[in-house]
């Protein structure tokens, strides 16, 4: 059992003195993550919504980079992959991206294939 | 907590009690789940992305759609309540950090308080979001569906706020004819009433000049179109009924897969956090009865954990791909 925590985050910006008080540093930090998402989602800044990144919104990119950014905090301090053996970090982390990332590029095209279709086709669709 | 297997044999591959990269067999297999699952979640999300492509320009504006705070009727709060959830599940994620590290300690009275903390935010979080689909199947304002089951909301011309069906529909003097079992060769039940019938909502949307239809067509500043009041008035005529609040079938906030996905993710989601609480519950009641301290370590609440944040994990991203982007 690992009973060794590494206790710095941000790449060892930030050092705890103990495993509790850095739970409770990275709850702070996921909220405030939130709090942004939240703010922007309801602002919605036309700088963001008007400007696009391969297609999307970069209000979107944003949403979607916060999120994995909480998702790293979630997975490497609550599910204490920090602690763990680089080897089990690894396998457990780059087998589903890598499997992630090839379902959504997929679909996706094919998603964007199929409204092309829609829309240039001779038949309507609203009726 | 090297409590496994410990019978000299160490030095044996074969002799049993071997940790590959560093994992005890339980965690391993925990990993192996949790992996396996968000597999699963994954293909869900893409799914949901594969629809929401395919639809781009019609697809539903998710805070127009939860836009309901308890206890607060009549007051837009477009996901606040959502954001509440996030943070109670986040925060019951802490207590459950909190009670594997106890655990470490070997703290029995720390990890049946933090546990007992865990399962209540886990309730907190299941009953929000009861709370969530009962308003959504309600609905709202109410609207029409055409043929091609487009959907038509109502504006008012002033103000561009949505108007709501009770307040422009007439009420006729029309009989609805109940059918009735006997009367039919293939009789499947009446189907959904609704508060008006096409007929009254039509009507009474003629006589007030003062609305407009709403149409499920993105323009370019990301906003449904509002048709005039010519165009309005020729579009009532394709709607074949009127659909309140939104199930399997149809949607009255848009397109009807968006009502299909939303029951599924975060039902699917929603039964994970109810198996996590009952889980914790069955992991308390056995701190409580000293098991782990008998068996010399707490790795067992460190596997519901590993559990529990993976729920957690989810709903980030479920937040994110169905409520923000």
């Amino acid at each position: 059992m690992a009973h060794e925590h590494k206790l710095e985050i941000f790449r060892g910006l930030l050092k705890f003195k103990s495993n509790t008080q850095k739970i409770w540093g990275v709850l702070i930090f996921l909220t405030i993550v939130t709090t942004v998402e939240v703010a922007l989602g309801i602002v919605k800044p036309r700088a963001l919504t008007h400007s696009h990144l391969l297609g999307m919104k970069l209000l979107n990119w944003i949403f979607i980079v916060l999120t994995l950014v909480k998702a790293y905090y979630i997975a490497w301090d609550f599910m204490h992959l920090r602690d763990e053996k680089t080897s089990l970090r690894r396998v457990i982390v780059w087998t589903p991206i890598f499997l992630i990332c090839y379902l959504i590029f997929i679909l996706l095209f094919e998603a964007d294939y199929i409204y092309n279709v829609y829309k240039d086709g001779f038949v309507t669709w609203d009726f | 907590m090297d409590a496994t297997v410990t019978t000299g044999t160490e030095d044996s591959v074969w002799g049993g009690g071997n940790r590959p990269l560093g994992a005890s067999y339980g965690k391993m297999m925990m990993w192996f789940f949790i992996i396996s699952d968000a597999l699963t979640f994954s293909g869900f999300l893409v799914a949901y992305g594969f629809s929401r492509f395919k639809f781009i320009e019609t697809w539903p504006i998710a805070d127009e759609v939860f836009t309901h705070f308890p206890f607060m009727h009549g007051v837009e709060a477009p996901m606040y309540y959502v954001a509440f959830m996030t943070f109670v599940l986040i925060m019951s994620s802490v207590t459950m950090v909190l009670a594997v590290d106890a655990g470490h300690k070997m703290k029995q009275n720390k990890v049946i308080l933090y546990m007992f903390l865990t399962v209540i935010g886990g309730l907190i979080f299941v009953g929000s979001q009861a709370w969530e689909w009962a308003t959504f199947i309600k609905g709202d304002h109410g609207a029409l569906e055409t043929k091609s089951g487009r959907i038509l909301q109502f504006v008012d011309a002033e103000t561009g706020k949505r108007v709501a069906l009770a307040d422009f529909a007439h009420t006729l003097p029309e009989e609805r004819v109940r059918q009735m079992k006997n009367e039919g060769i293939w009789f499947e039940g009446e189907g959904y009433k609704t508060s008006f019938s096409l007929n009254e909502v039509v009507e009474g949307f003629k006589a007030t000049p003062n609305i407009l239809i709403r149409t499920e067509q993105l323009d370019e500043e990301g906003e449904k179109t509002v048709l005039d009041r010519a165009q309005s008035l020729a579009k009532i005529n394709n709607a074949v009924q009127v659909v309140e609040g939104a199930n399997l079938i149809h949607n009255e906030y848009g397109n009807r897969l968006f009502a299909d996905f939303f029951f599924f993710i975060t039902g699917f989601h929603g039964f994970h956090v109810f198996s996590g609480v009952v889980i914790n519950i069955i992991i308390f009641f056995n701190v409580i009865l000293g098991t782990y301290e008998r068996r010399g370590h707490y790795e067992m609440v460190e596997k519901v954990g590993l559990y529990w944040h993976f729920v957690d994990l989810v709903w980030v991203f479920v937040f994110t791909f169905f409520y923000l982007v």
